[in-house]
């Protein structure tokens, strides 16, 4: 089944041209990365997708449907930002997502921060970084959604827990459903990707499977990238 | 996190872990392979490129599936035994490529590889 089907998007921010045509397409089952350097797009692409800002041209559907209201239950986003408030514990953040989320499997989530090594009792507010991410990694890959979008999980994050991130992303990968990731460290996030799409200054410079692209330029993924952006 | 050589697909050098622990008997005839999500979680790679470890493996005929249940290990010593060949020869290989790189001549080699077999007696005594 087709979980992400998009096309011809253009989106400026006033007169700044930030997507400029942009289509990707996502089968289920499928781990997809969305690499490219800052400023590239990203961060506004997925915002599209979840609905936060609209595209000034092109469309987007979602196992079928425009985005809108109606795929809020299909898609589960990761931000790159902070989104949890300080005063909460770990069990309050569940307790939210739950209410708010039909898919949102609690025992998923049990098995996903004993896995990180954290516990309900934790105050957010005394989260170092790393363990934030890890948090909200938990609370998003605890859903059962069609199509996960995660924004940079292995950003301001330790070699360490780095691993243990990926080991997560796997282990609450949804088999029916697809997980589109973003990552600045491509070196670190090229194995556990199925297809690649690379973002340049809002338009798509390269896309395949990764490991047709690895096999045909006899390159890592990471060679690639350096090589298209290098200049 | 087992890291990765560069040159060789990664579903290959996964093949040529699970194939040298069946040499080595680490994984015996019979013996039922880990699930694709137990070994994409253990070696951080993607599920696709487990299964198509598993489908080579098959077609290879190292493994044969059993629907609903999993991924079987062939037994019959003919099965390892071919396997050690074909490893072994394939590092010989890789060996004598990179010695005639170096400009040793067919008995240099053999010399080299006496000592060194001479030394780890040496070593074990």
């Amino acid at each position: 089944m087709r979980i992400l089907e998009s096309g011809g998007i253009y989106k400026n921010y006033f007169k700044k041209r930030v997507l400029a045509g942009i289509g990707i397409n996502i089968e289920s089952g499928k781990i997809v990365g969305l690499l490219g350097p800052n400023g590239s797009g990203k961060t506004t692409f997925l915002k599209l997708l979840t609905g936060l800002a609209r595209p000034n041209a092109g469309s987007i559907r979602i196992c079928g449907t425009e985005v809108g209201y109606r795929t809020k239950e299909l898609v589960s986003y990761l931000p790159d930002s902070d989104f949890l408030y300080p005063w909460m514990k770990v069990k309050d953040a569940k307790k939210v997502y739950s209410s708010f989320f039909n898919d949102f499997k609690s025992e998923k989530f049990d098995e996903l921060i004993e896995f990180m090594k954290l516990d309900n009792d934790m105050d957010v507010k005394a989260l170092s970084r790393g363990m934030k991410e890890k948090l909200g990694l938990s609370l998003t890959l605890a859903r059962d959604a069609k199509l996960t979008i995660l924004d940079e999980p292995l950003n301001g994050v330790d070699p360490i827990a780095r691993e243990q991130i990926l080991g997560a992303i796997l282990k609450g990968f949804n088999y029916e459903g697809s997980i589109l990731i973003t990552s600045q460290l491509v070196n670190e996030v090229e194995r556990i990707l199925d297809e690649v799409y690379l973002l340049k200054d809002g338009k798509i410079e390269l896309s395949g499977d990764a490991e047709e692209i690895r096999n045909i330029r006899n390159m890592t993924l990471d060679e690639v990238y350096r090589e298209v952006f290098a200049c | 996190m087992i890291k990765f050589d560069q040159s060789t697909p990664i579903y290959i050098q996964i093949m040529q872990k699970i194939k040298a622990d069946i040499v080595s008997g680490k994984l015996k005839g019979g013996d039922k392979l880990p699930s694709v999500r137990e070994i994409s979680e253990s070696f951080k790679v993607n599920p696709n490129t487990v299964q198509r470890v598993f489908i080579e493996l098959e077609r290879e005929g190292i493994t044969y599936p059993q629907r609903g249940i999993g991924t079987f290990v062939c037994e019959g010593p003919e099965v390892i035994n071919q396997l050690k060949t074909t490893l072994a020869m394939g590092y010989t290989k890789r060996f004598m490529d990179e010695m005639i790189e170096l400009g040793l001549s067919e008995n240099e080699i053999i010399e080299c590889i006496k000592k060194v077999v001479e030394g780890s007696k040496d070593e074990n005594t």
